[in-house]
């Protein structure tokens, strides 16, 4: 290599090869084939963790939970059971929900947990505190339509709410579609 | 009989020169209890080491009956604390330990912090010290749900909850954790396998750079 460069400046102008050194070539080739060959099953593994995160959210059916008369301005609790598959597992998961009727005649379903961690909310479970929703856990508060009030960071959840044949049918759990 | 076995080994291997490496070295007069008795408090790291061992001893044993499915969970640890002899002490040490690691981590954070043995040349060894903070905490939070019994379960929702609060990734923190929309049966796998292989692997790869720190750097001098 050496003589190479001497060869060049003998001929005037000093000509800089952009050479790889021995050292380097291997270095990279062993590198790169090391990378790759470690790459394969570090994907591979990783895709596999990370697969509950790429899974389309499951869609969930309607459940009959309360004849239409039965509602009132008060709200009202109903626990229903609805078929959950949890990858290799079904089974039916309780769910609870608060059912209210507005005065215009619509109704609206509110999800019991909480919005601070997850406990389950009451209406009126605390007596210092008439018309709201009350969680026992850390005193988390909310309106009648799921606003928070103390505590919790956002308003209560409402579930996809239809009325057939006298009765009423909840599904998914949105976020609060009532209070901005 | 021993003594020829360890100089057959010792002829092939030279491992004596090894053995002095990790047994063989100064413990200054300050943090020696038999001269100053208030010196205790440089024990905490090594109990912390202590119960650790105990942790992973206790645990790999605990394997023996449990099984990390939610049908069976619950019954194969009240199986294994009420039925098999010495369940009762096996799964006391792994229950009590999980708590009295903490405890030592923390007397021991104490100690370096109010010693000043976090100063340079030791900030790395602080940083890798953190780590091995965290991962423990991690042990903790995953061990917590594999018995599946209630509180188990509502102490998990309420920790991944508090994940989930993280600004922007939260959701994603919390499917990634649960495995799922829900705690259930995959959550349960999934932190089991982090309960006994991710953390237990990060966590000693963690002390190695612990030890091998503190033996390059010394014990930090008296107050
Ligand atoms: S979980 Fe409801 S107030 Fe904390």
């Amino acid at each position: 290599m050496q003589d190479h460069n001497k060869e060049k400046q003998s001929h005037g102008k000093p000509v800089k090869r952009r050479e790889m050194s021995r050292r380097q070539f291997l270095s990279y080739t062993l590198g790169g084939t090391g990378g790759f060959m470690m790459s394969l099953p570090l994907i591979a593994n990783l895709r596999f963790a990370v697969d509950p995160l790429l899974q389309p959210k499951a869609e969930s059916d309607w459940v009959k939970v309360i004849e239409v008369e039965k509602v009132t301005d008060t709200p009202t609790s109903v626990n229903f059971e609805k078929n959950v598959v949890d990858g290799w597992y079904e089974s039916d998961k309780g769910f609870g929900a608060w059912i209210t009727k507005e005065a215009n005649g619509d109704i609206f379903a509110l999800s019991p947990i909480c919005k601070h961690l997850g406990c389950t909310v009451e209406w009126e479970k605390n007596v210092n505190y008439p018309n709201e929703y009350f969680c026992p856990c850390h005193a988390a508060r909310y309106t009648r339509d799921g606003k928070n009030l103390a505590v919790a960071p956002a308003p209560l959840d409402e579930y996809e709410v239809k009325v057939e044949n006298g009765f009423v049918y909840l599904s998914q759990i949105k976020p609060n579609t009532r209070v901005e | 009989m021993l003594k020829s076995v360890y100089n057959w080994i010792d002829e092939r291997l030279d491992i004596t020169p090894m053995w002095r490496d990790v047994a063989d070295h100064e413990v200054p007069e300050h943090v020696n209890p038999a001269h100053h008795f208030s010196a205790f408090v440089y024990c905490f790291g090594g109990l912390t080491f202590f119960i650790t061992v105990i942790q992973i001893l206790s645990g790999m044993f605990l394997t023996m009956y449990y099984v990390d499915d939610i049908v069976n969970a619950y019954k194969s640890v009240d199986y294994l604390q009420h039925k098999v002899a010495f369940g009762v002490i096996v799964r006391g040490m792994h229950h009590w330990g999980a708590s009295l690691v903490i405890v030592m981590m923390f007397l021991h954070t104490l100690r370096v912090f109010f010693t000043g043995s976090y100063k340079a040349p030791r900030e790395m060894n602080w940083i890798v010290g953190m780590l091995i903070f965290f991962v423990m905490l991690g042990l903790g939070f995953t061990g917590y749900l594999l018995p599946w019994d209630n509180k188990a379960y509502f102490a998990t929702q309420v920790g991944i909850q508090i994940a989930a609060s993280v600004p922007i990734l939260g959701q994603y923190i919390e499917t990634f954790l649960q495995g799922g929309e829900i705690v259930g049966a995959q959550t349960l796998t999934r932190f089991f396998a982090l309960h006994v292989f991710f953390l237990p692997g990060a966590l000693l790869a963690l002390l190695g750079g612990h030890f091998f720190m503190i033996r390059k750097q010394g014990i930090s001098g008296p107050l």
